[in-house]
């Protein structure tokens, strides 16, 4: 069956064992995540929680069922018409054009947003695939390491 | 009041009308079992394995409808436990499994009898907790007696620190439970019901296809009352054994890899299965692509995951079984014409002649299939019936004359060896009116044949009766077609003296290998009232037919096997 990739929203009661919990379905079967971030919904006992991973419809539909019989899921967004962002921040030696950098990534939702004494950092905010083509432009300045974020995502 | 976390756990159990908890006390789990010494609200029946407690408390669950209750310390005591869980967990069984923790101050230091008690049980329960203050007690057991036996039941797991149990706070049972998250759909869409007794309303060869989930939630008399107001014929599940009477002319037989012919035939040929708490399981549905091919599919259960999980449902219904069925029956009632089906009851009843599920006598050694017909003739209703796992398992659900619901017990999805005898106590624990049976083999009793001693010491009288053909049977059959008879690992001509080891429990013991014998061997042990070996040497090479080779065609059964 046809391999897509998937974005789960996630909205959990936040407590101690449901990110084990649900973590647990992916990996008890042999599914992987993409990326994952979790974080409190402010004035609320929930987290959201945002999984983007790879399956067929089939097995979307599943795992979208197997979480809401979790007993700490409130809501799970599969086909919802989300917005989705993720951060990418990259480190790069300071002997690179800072003019050049701060174009760059200012093409990208973002800037320079730390200067070391012998790097700078850049920051941008984007859609994951967008950010995919910052990471690969950004590397003719030999950055020393970058981080991502994983996808956040909201329904519209 | 304030009280301590033991405490709580008992006054909990005394709210929740617990009448009986299976355990093995243990380090972390002291201080509780120092609670229980001090009451005499319930009883509680000291198994001689974690893993039997376990399955005395399904047993007693299955055979009762209550929420079992098992008790069992840290660490070691948990992991044997966990077999059981497991099994709870595939069968749908509501059990409250309560474990003791090493204390709070000592968890994640590799501490004496410390395991990670929840993240093993998360993937085999419907719930778990870990307690980590007294005050969370009152609440967290309320919800997990309530998720044990609400929507799919299953088993909940509660692990408590010692020092939690240890520990002083307020006990107010009195709040309702109060789970923004968890609200299982009981009803079912009125639309949908409609328009699946539409589709019963134009069928011409419909089937009822009934499932485990009849039985837990309690719809047994109202399919009874459905297929027979229909004239709908019907094919049960391993599960679902018992749900309709065995003379019941329109119950075809079970299905799946040893169901009858004429059941299998009917999943083939039907043009509407009307799925009931089942869940197209693999042993159930063989081929999956061409299982039911030429049906619609209604599908009730009160798991949506159950739904379109292996085959797809024409007709979702989301629901309690028994809450959807009080709604489908009346508006069948108006709409279908139960005449409809005669031509297609007679297909039916030709499948039945062609090949009716049968066995040839021997003349030898007895044949196990006899053994469990004459069970059932000498026993019928008066015996609830459990067993192990194996061929003896298969011929049982093949040929025991079950008669109701809860009648039936046994280890379906887990498959779990070791299982009948304890649950066959938790049976008699439950319904001490009728004779408890443990159909066993040579292979399985030996699992759990410690629980002797438990059925002696609480006087409940099983009677194990062991289809014993020196081998791992079900192994041994399928060497034997797939493996080119190379017999690995499952000769078990070494053998205890079954007779002697009974006896050494304080039980009986009967070595039978006649007719005569075993009629007189299972009359004595249903006088003499106690805990029972009867060993039946039986036929070695009998196998189990018919069979669907695993990942076959329902229709392409196996239905002799000539030894080349």
């Amino acid at each position: 069956m046809e391999q897509t990739r998937h974005v789960l929203s996630v909205i959990v009661v936040n407590e101690a064992s449901v990110l084990s919990r649900i973590v647990g379905l992916f990996s008890g079967r042999g599914y992987n995540i993409e990326s994952l971030t979790v974080a409190p919904i402010p004035d609320s006992k929930y987290s959201r929680i945002t999984i983007v991973t790879n399956g067929s419809l089939k097995v979307m539909e599943q795992i979208t069922k197997q979480l809401h019989k979790l007993i700490p899921v409130l809501k799970v967004y599969e086909y919802a018409d989300l917005v989705e962002k993720e951060v990418a921040m990259v480190k790069i030696p300071l002997s690179e054009s800072l003019a050049d950098i701060q174009v760059l990534a200012h093409a990208y939702n973002g800037k320079i947003i730390n200067v070391g004494s012998d790097s700078v950092m850049v920051m941008v905010a984007d859609e994951p695939n967008r950010v995919n083509h910052f990471l690969e432009a950004i590397k003719r300045f030999h950055p020393r390491e970058m981080v991502r974020s994983g996808s956040v995502a909201l329904e519209r | 009041m304030q009280i301590s976390g033991a405490q709580m756990v008992i006054e909990a159990l005394i709210a929740e009308e617990v009448e009986v908890v299976f355990g093995y006390p243990g380090g972390a789990i002291m201080n509780v079992y120092d609670a229980i010494y001090q009451q005499n609200s319930f009883q509680h029946i000291l198994t001689r394995h974690e893993q039997a407690a376990v399955h005395a408390a399904e047993g007693y669950a299955k055979a009762s409808g209550r929420v079992g209750v098992a008790m069992i310390t840290s660490g070691p005591g948990f992991t044997n436990a966990v077999t059981g869980i497991a099994d709870a967990y595939m069968d749908s069984v509501p059990l409250v499994v309560i474990s003791g923790q090493v204390p709070m101050s000592l968890i994640g230091t590799d501490a004496f009898q410390e395991i990670d008690a929840v993240g093993i049980s998360r993937p085999c329960t419907k719930h778990n907790y870990l307690v980590t203050d007294a005050k969370d007690l009152p609440r967290v057991l309320k919800e997990a007696f309530y998720l044990a036996r609400t929507g799919r039941p299953g088993p909940v797991h509660v692990d408590i620190p010692k020092d939690v149990t240890a520990q002083i706070a307020l006990f107010d049972y009195s709040k309702e439970v109060e789970l923004e998250t968890y609200k299982p759909t009981i009803k079912g869409n009125v639309r949908q019901i409609k328009k699946a007794v539409d589709a019963i309303a134009h069928a011409k060869r419909p089937l009822l296809y009934l499932g485990g989930g009849v039985i837990s939630s309690g719809a047994s008399d109202l399919v009874r009352e459905f297929s027979t107001a229909m004239n709908i014929p019907a094919v049960e599940t391993f599960m679902a054994r018992g749900t309709l009477h065995h003379s019941d002319p329109l119950l075809i037989s079970m299905l799946g890899m040893h169901g009858s012919y004429a059941a299998n035939m009917a999943m083939s040929e039907t043009d509407l299965v009307i799925g009931l708490g089942a869940r197209f399981d693999d042993r159930v549905t063989g081929k999956i692509s061409e299982f039911a091919k030429n049906a619609q599919i209604i599908h009730v259960d009160i798991d949506p995951a159950s739904i379109s999980k292996l085959v797809n449902a024409h007709f979702p219904i989301v629901g309690d079984v028994k809450n959807v069925l009080e709604t489908l029956i009346p508006l069948a009632k108006e709409q279908v014409d139960p005449s409809r089906y005669a031509p297609w009851i007679k297909t039916i009843a030709n499948f039945n002649k062609l090949h009716p599920l049968g066995y040839t006598e021997g003349t030898d050694r007895l044949k196990p299939q006899w053994v469990v017909q004459r069970i059932g003739q000498i026993l019928g209703d008066g015996a609830n019936i459990s067993t192990d796992v194996g061929q003896h398992q298969m011929w049982t659900a093949q040929f025991y004359p079950f008669s109701r619901p809860r009648q039936w017990n046994s280890s379906g999805g887990l498959g779990t060896m070791g299982y009948g005898f304890p649950a066959a106590i938790g049976v008699k624990r439950a319904d001490k009116g009728r004779v408890s049976i443990n159909i066993t083999g040579d292979g399985s009793i030996l699992m759990n044949i410690q629980e002797l001693m438990t059925a002696v010491e609480y006087d409940l009288p099983v009677i194990n009766v062991i289809l014993n053909n020196n081998f791992l049977g079900m192994v041994r059959q399928w060497q034997t077609m797939f493996y080119d008879k190379r017999h690995s690992s499952t000769d078990l001509s070494i053998q205890p003296d079954f007779v002697k080891l009974a006896e050494s429990f304080g039980g009986v013991g009967y070595r039978v290998t006649t007719k005569e014998e075993f009629d007189a061997a299972l009359h004595d042990a249903i006088e003499k009232n106690v805990v029972a070996i009867i060993d039946v040497a039986v036929e070695r090479f009998e196998n189990v037919l018919p069979m669907v080779p695993a990942g076959g065609s329902l229709f392409n059964m196996m239905l002799e096997y000539k030894d080349k």
